[in-house]
């Protein structure tokens, strides 16, 4: 008989394509609105950084270990991917315990819990980025004024809480845009805000990044920012006194990072074109309903966690176009 | 913009090592088997016994029924035993063992090279033709090609669609029959048009072969019925329900078979077998095969006889390399993978692959992370993630409606999957598990 060889099914060749690639590829993409954010607010987003990163590693690590006595696979990246998100979803300001028991909820609540990797419903770095908002409301809403790290203690509103503010004490919007940065600076992210979403054009270039890699697909990015673009549009073309332009929606707050980063993860996304498009709308919309009337200034978070709650239901309901799906056509003869 | 099918498809790498080879007819073994099941259907009975003298070109196995095909001896000699030997599948099947003797064909098979492109027969007489000469499919399928041909009552082909696509990556052998027999092809397309009663062929071929496409395009320009596509390089494009939505634009229903949008689609090499059979009354029994690998020292183009071990093919490609780890027979993404050397070339034989030790062995597979590449790129619409948990889970009848039954194994889910789950391989059983369901319900 000779020498006998592997014997194994079709296909007998893969992309190559790994789990650790996608995960080590968004945190890449992550990179130049973490630049930016250390050029605004200096080595407090290095600290801020490092330690959700490592917190949330370390969680994973100990849970795996010792509570479900797996083998570890934090090389995986996703628990580093979560600690880089929640970081850039806080202000740069905030006291590391606090940020230690954010990490403790991504990770021990919002994602092992599930399963680990793959299970969780609901995107773990909102989870605790969340709790942390409900459960230190100022820590969480005072944020440091970019480009002015050096000098202690100074902070300032973001561009959409000035809004709600001036809005709450009846000042037209024309006035309150005024006296906020313009458009462009804050597209380029001169403003105040959470360590990693000030810059919408540094999360635009990771997007692109993730885009060109085929890391995600242009779904749900597009359609999170067409709708709220859309849906913010109708209400500013009917009365401009009393809400924003589009343009000004788009570029501040978390919008950027949650339709690139957050509302992409791809484990609480759904997963066909069709069913994606109604996630990405969907988010968009919530978001823009919640910073025209709801109670806080930023709906992105929310939006987004809500959004995953309907996954299950968009997969089950919404199939994608089958092949052969048509009617038999009799031919002639 | 080139032409291709809508949903779905990866790009693997080509590595068509052996694209510039011509083919070269392999030195006559001394022994053969030859298996008498080589094509799906019933197997045909053997006809001779032991110590039976043989030519090459006799039948020595007949077809026992409509779904079958005659088997005919590829060597001349005598028979030396009649039983079960080794197959690819890995099972023993019954066939012919013969011990070779100079090399004496039958005397009505056409052994000159000269092209004869005048056709003087019926549509019933070139099937009879085609039929008798035991042709089947010979990409990898084999379907016995006399019943593709004949569409079931109250249907009719409209065209006829040639597969010169060859998708899977490494194989070669269709695209330098293109090359080297273009005018034999092109007769033998112009024979399955009436064989079928067609007045429209077109043959589609992918971009990676422009001296195919050159070669073939001149040639059809002759003949104002026959067109040659140029597709994008896009796989599983060889697939038939691919190719036809690929050049035609039509869609074969969930479950139907092409005919049902009055499409026949037949590849290169049983084209040229079709030529032969009705030209030159030449039997199916060699056929070409490429033996290739990254470590074959040279990859090549065998004109070979049924029945070949394949480890003598495996020697005229320079041997076997040192760290062989796997031996594939057909492509990389369909073709099934044997345990030893020690198996004969059937009809159904596209290519000998062979892979490093480091390339067969699967890497170690991860959670699903719910990224959805398996649906964007199943060339069927289907969501692999959901068909493999189903599967898992033993939820048949669920499967079926998920429409389990529509995947056409081309491994596009496993090969782009980010975790190496193995998608595929839980798909394959529960359609086995799913057929089984659809059967037991007929009464």
């Amino acid at each position: 008989m000779g020498k006998l060889f592997t014997i194994s099914p079709s296909p007998h060749v893969h992309s190559g394509d790994s789990v650790n690639k996608i995960m080590y590829g968004v945190i890449l993409a992550l990179l130049p609105a973490f630049i930016w954010s250390v050029m605004m607010f200096g080595l407090d987003s290095v600290r801020v950084t490092l330690i959700a990163v490592a917190a949330c590693v370390a969680f994973e690590l100990l849970i795996q270990k010792f509570i479900l006595k797996v083998k570890p696979q934090i090389a995986d990246g996703s628990a580093a991917l979560t600690g880089v998100l929640l970081a850039f979803n806080v202000p740069a300001s905030v006291p590391s315990w606090m940020l230690i028991v954010g990490a403790l909820v991504s990770i021990g609540i919002a994602k092992m819990p599930f399963g680990g990797l793959g299970n969780n419903p609901f995107n773990p770095a909102l989870v605790g980025r969340v709790f942390m908002l409900i459960s230190f409301p100022v820590n969480m809403t005072s944020w440091p004024v970019a480009g002015s790290f050096g000098v202690d203690a100074v902070t300032a509103a973001t561009p959409l809480a000035l809004l709600k503010e001036g809005i709450k004490s009846g000042q037209p919007v024309v006035e309150i845009l005024k006296g906020l940065p313009a458009n462009m600076d804050l597209f380029l992210g001169n403003m105040g805000g959470s360590l990693g979403e000030i810059s919408a054009l540094a999360l635009l270039l990771g997007g692109v990044f993730m885009l060109i890699r085929k890391i995600i697909t242009w779904h749900i990015p597009v359609s999170v920012m067409v709708s709220a673009a859309i849906f913010s549009g109708i209400f500013w073309l009917i009365d401009p006194t009393k809400f924003a332009d589009p343009i000004f929606h788009l570029v501040t707050g978390g919008l950027m990072l949650g339709a690139f980063f957050m509302a992409t993860d791809m484990v609480t996304s759904p997963m066909n074109p069709k069913a994606q498009i109604i996630f990405g709308a969907g988010i968009g919309i919530l978001t823009i309903l919640i910073r025209f009337w709801g109670a806080y200034p930023e709906g992105v978070s929310f939006a987004i966690l809500i959004m995953n709650a309907l996954v299950p239901l968009l997969n089950r309901y919404v199939k994608p176009k089958r092949f052969g799906e048509v009617k038999i056509q009799s031919t002639k003869g | 913009m080139l032409k291709t099918f809508k949903i779905g498809g990866v790009h693997p790498a080509e590595n068509k090592l052996s694209a510039s080879k011509a083919i070269e007819v392999l030195a006559l073994p001394k022994t053969v088997f030859i298996p008498v099941g080589q094509h799906i259907g019933a197997p045909a009975e053997a006809i001779v016994k032991k110590g039976d003298k043989l030519m090459v070109g006799q039948l020595i196995a007949k077809s026992s029924g409509f779904v079958s095909a005659n088997i005919h001896s590829s060597v001349s000699g005598t028979v030396k035993k009649v039983e079960t030997g080794p197959d690819t599948s890995g099972y023993p099947k019954m066939g012919i063992y013969i011990d070779v003797e100079d090399d004496i064909w039958d005397e009505q098979i056409d052994r000159s090279a000269d092209l004869k492109s005048e056709i003087n027969l019926d549509s019933a007489a070139i099937l009879a033709k085609i039929q008798n000469a035991g042709i089947v499919g010979l990409g990898g399928a084999t379907f016995p090609t006399h019943v593709k041909l004949m569409p079931p009552k109250g249907m009719k082909a409209e065209v006829l669609l040639i597969n010169g696509v060859e998708c899977e990556p490494y194989l070669t052998s269709d695209h330098r029959m293109m090359l080297e027999h273009g005018e034999e092809l092109i007769v033998g397309v112009k024979l399955l048009m009436l064989a079928l009663n067609v007045d429209k062929a077109t043959i589609g071929i992918e971009n990676n072969k422009p001296d195919a496409i050159a070669k073939m395009s001149g040639l059809a320009a002759r003949h104002k019925n026959i067109s040659v596509i140029p597709l994008k390089v896009k796989y599983p494009q060889g697939g038939e329900k691919q190719l036809i939505k690929a050049v035609t634009g039509r869609e074969v229903p969930s479950g139907a078979l092409p005919i049902s949008v009055g499409a026949v689609v037949t590849n290169i090499a049983t084209t040229f077998a079709v030529y032969e059979a009705v030209q030159k009354n030449k039997p199916l029994f060699e056929r070409v095969v490429t033996v290739t690998g990254k470590t074959v020292k040279n990859p090549s183009n065998f004109k070979v006889r049924i029945g070949t071990t394949v480890s003598e093919l495996i020697e005229a490609a320079g041997g076997l390399p040192e760290n062989c780890g796997k031996i594939i027979n057909g492509g990389p993404m369909m073709g099934k993978a044997f345990a030893n050397t020690e198996i004969p070339v059937s009809k159904g034989t596209s290519g000998i692959l062979i892979m490093p030790e480091k390339e067969a062995k699967r890497s170690e597979t991860m959670p699903c992370i719910r990224c959805s590449r398996c649906v964007s790129v199943c060339p069927m619409g289907l969501e692999p993630f959901l068909l493999m948990t189903l599967s898992e889970r033993q939820v048949w009848e669920q499967l079926e409606t998920e429409k389990v039954m529509d995947c056409i194994e081309c491994g596009s889910c496993s090969y782009t999957c980010p975790a190496n789950r193995p998608l595929l391989d839980f798909i394959r059983l529960g359609k086995v598990k799913v057929g089984a369901l659809i059967r037991s319900r007929k009464p």
